[in-house]
């Protein structure tokens, strides 16, 4: 424990913010100040674990640095000799003093261990804080891991052994990501980050040759098909416990609501009430209601509705096309949608019953797609604010102060953002190459990976 | 005494002759029936002709390669009953599906001690329809298709925008007078009037958009008296634009009202 507490210390200085408040997100900025420098060298496997290990250090690597909390020290820059488990790490001879005048060759001390001492890792080139290291083996059938993270400040003097831990996985590359995963997580803990292993990002594909609707991994691996409606199904949102997702199809003519659950995918049937569009469906945090935009009557009103569908009613009153609701997460009591009332569109926000409707965006450009920071203060959306029409960025504003930032640059059209449960992460898509293809950053704008190559995928929906 | 060769050499001859004399002469007519006596219904009488109680095809006009069903009733003194056209001799009452290829008349002759009666039925055949021409016809929706296609045209609209521009106006005011043809040229037929955006906007808003873009264009043409339950609106945002390129030239090509079958 004692030793814990150091740790939280020595992060507190790099990261005072993240460290003391988990959650809160100042806007546009992850790190403050200097943050700790990790050395994730690449693990080796023993026999056929080996051939693991690309899948295992891919995502290791891209979990401690996506995660923004580090600095990480490039992998050009290590020793030859990598260690494998602590007693890998030998003591520097001591600096041994020769006679005057009389200094041989032999008893010369090396200038480094070659990566056997500490300091070759914490000295320069590396400089790093903190080394992680280790190796796999399958063992009686179970890929195991053993996991070290070295405190390498502490130095030889002290224990460096922050983690030291097994892991166990699957003989496979599945296996191999999820102790990777795991192992990510638990170096992340110790400096205040979560994991978002386990969460998903649902979205829209056309790879297979109509408007689907999918669902990945967070690093975009486990991509899979939810629906083979093989019409045009659009805008997934999931609840915020991740069992179900609400979305749009044209699969019965006109664009309708759907309500699946996810284990197992299976149609929950939604009551869509007669209207050429209802659409832009998502949950209120308790799962028990949803909202949409309708156009019954005259497009388009938000309405809301029991999660069957039943017992619909408007919550706006008929101004111009209101769609996008999305209900706080955190007090389920305010909504923020986008609406043309004033003009071009511009995001608003109101009470559960429809009144108090302020505009929250200041009426430049066009703004749209609203998500809910999970603190329930912030939102991420989209907007052209100083680029042409049609030319969407991805920003963050506090809704109390509507103070913003801008986190994407006219790199080809950004959309959809969503914030990831972990409050830092914003996954949205861009054109930047091309077609739509859907991207995770950090919520400053920096650690940009791409998720998707196949065919055109929009609309991704961070949920659990 | 005759010698048994005698007799039947007699035999032959009288027989011959019976057969010679029946060639050359007609056997008389029987008499008539006399008229029933009063009250009397009993009385033996003379054999009768038989009567054809019923002779009829089911139904009398087939087409090529179906089959009609001949039905027969024949009462009174039988001893036989054969229907022509390969058929043969039959039952005194019966039924036989017949497959002509022709129009054809079955002649069913019934034959007793009384006489012979005959009774036919026709059975037409005609040739099946061709491209039978009763609605619907056999491609209705390439056909509906193909005249939206060629006799109405798209409604443009402003970026952001679902009023009725002056040349959207001309373009709608033409297409009521094609689709009030077509309609009635098509009475199932309901038509769709499609909503699309050009890429720029936001996609959910665009949905919106797409669908205030339809319902101005279907008010205009019911304004024009184009039945209003025969068209229906449905947006397609910016899901199906038909074009991709990021320019005015596409995006004006993209905002548009479109029609096409239900």
């Amino acid at each position: 424990m004692n030793r814990l507490f150091w740790i939280a210390s020595l992060a507190a200085a790099g990261l005072l913010v993240m460290a003391a408040q988990q959650s809160t997100y100042d806007l546009g900025t992850i790190t403050k100040g200097e943050r700790p420098v990790l050395a994730v060298p690449d693990l080796r496997g023993t026999a056929e674990a080996q051939s693991l290990m690309g899948a295992f250090n891919q995502t290791l690597w891209s979990d401690v640095s996506s995660s923004g909390l580090f600095k990480m020290a490039p992998k050009t820059l290590y020793p030859l000799a990598v260690p494998q488990q602590p007693s890998d790490f030998v003591q520097p001879p001591p600096v041994v003093e020769t006679p005057r005048g009389r200094r041989t060759q032999e008893m010369t001390r090396p200038p480094n261990g070659g990566g056997r001492w500490v300091s070759d890792w914490s000295g320069p080139p590396v400089s790093a804080n903190y080394l992680a290291f280790g190796y796999t083996a399958p063992q009686n059938g179970v890929l195991v891991l053993y996991g070290n993270l070295y405190d390498l400040g502490k130095g030889a003097a002290g224990n460096p052994q922050v983690i030291n831990k097994r892991y166990l996985g699957t003989v496979d590359e599945a296996g191999a990501r999820k102790i990777a995963h795991e192992f990510a997580a638990d170096i992340l803990a110790l400096f205040g980050g979560q994991t978002l292993f386990g969460s998903h990002i649902y979205f829209t594909s056309d790879r297979s040759g109509h408007k689907e609707i999918w669902v990945m991994d967070p690093d975009g691996k486990n991509q899979k098909q939810l629906t083979h409606f093989n019409s045009i199904s659009i805008e997934s949102s999931p609840s915020l416990d991740g069992t179900k997702i609400a979305f749009t199809s044209y699969v019965r003519g006109n664009p309708g609501i759907f309500v699946f659950s996810v284990d197992p995918v299976r149609d929950l049937r939604f009551y869509n009430q007669a209207a050429s569009v209802n659409s832009s469906p998502s949950f209120t945090p308790d799962g028990k209601q949803i909202v949409y935009s309708s156009s019954a009557g005259r497009c388009c009103r938000i309405f809301i509705a029991n999660a069957d569908g039943s017992g619909f009613r408007p919550v706006s009153s008929l101004a111009a096309i209101d769609t996008e609701p999305k209900v706080n997460p955190k007090t389920g009591n305010i909504i923020v949608f986008t609406s043309g009332r004033s003009g071009p569109q511009q995001i608003y926000k109101m009470t559960m019953d429809g009144a108090d409707v302020e505009r929250v965006t200041d009426g430049t450009g066009e703004a749209g797609n609203p998500s809910w920071h999970p603190d329930g203060e912030i939102i991420a959306f989209a907007w052209t604010r100083g680029y042409a029409t049609g030319a969407w960025n991805v920003f963050v504003m506090d809704l109390a102060s509507h103070k913003y930032t801008q986190l994407t640059h006219g790199e080809g059209r950004n959309e959809h953002p969503s914030w990831a449960p972990d409050g830092q992460h914003i996954t949205f898509s861009s054109t930047r190459t091309g077609r739509n293809q859907i991207y995770t950053m950090l919520a400053d704008g920096t650690q940009v990976q791409p998720l998707t190559t196949s065919g055109s995928n929009e609309r991704p929906f961070w949920g659990k | 005494m005759f010698s048994k060769q005698k007799i039947t050499v007699i035999g032959i001859a009288f027989s011959l002759a019976m057969f010679a004399a029946g060639c050359k002469k007609k056997a008389p007519p029987p008499p008539p029936p006399p008229p029933p006596l009063p009250g009397e219904t009993t009385k033996p009488t003379l054999p009768r002709a038989p009567t054809v109680a019923q002779f009829s095809a089911e139904p009398t006009t087939i087409q090529r390669g179906q089959s009609s069903t001949l039905r027969w009733e024949v009462s009174g003194a039988v001893t036989g009953v054969s229907i022509d056209q390969g058929i043969g001799t039959v039952q005194n009452t019966g039924n036989r599906r017949v497959f002509p290829t022709d129009s054809t008349t079955y002649t069913l002759t019934a034959t007793g001690p009384g006489g012979n009666t005959t009774s036919s039925v026709t059975v037409t055949v005609t040739a099946p329809p061709p491209p039978p021409p009763p609605p619907p016809p056999p491609t209705p929706t390439a056909t509906l298709e193909s005249r939206l296609g060629s006799d109405v045209q798209d409604a443009f609209f402003d970026y952001d925008k679902s009023d009725i521009r002056a040349d959207a106006r001309d373009a709608l005011t033409r297409d009521a007078a094609s689709l009030k043809g077509i309609l009635s040229d098509f009475p199932n037929a309901t038509i769709v009037v499609e909503g699309h955006c050009d890429e720029r906007g936001s996609a959910e808003y665009n949905l919106g958009l797409g669908d205030r873009r339809a319902s101005a264009a279907k008010d205009f043409l019911v304004g024009l008296g184009v039945p209003a339950d025969r068209l229906t609106t449905r947006s397609y945002g910016k899901e199906r634009p038909q074009c991709t390129e990021s320019e005015e030239s596409c995006w004006q090509r993209n905002r548009r009202a479109h029609f096409s079958p239900q």
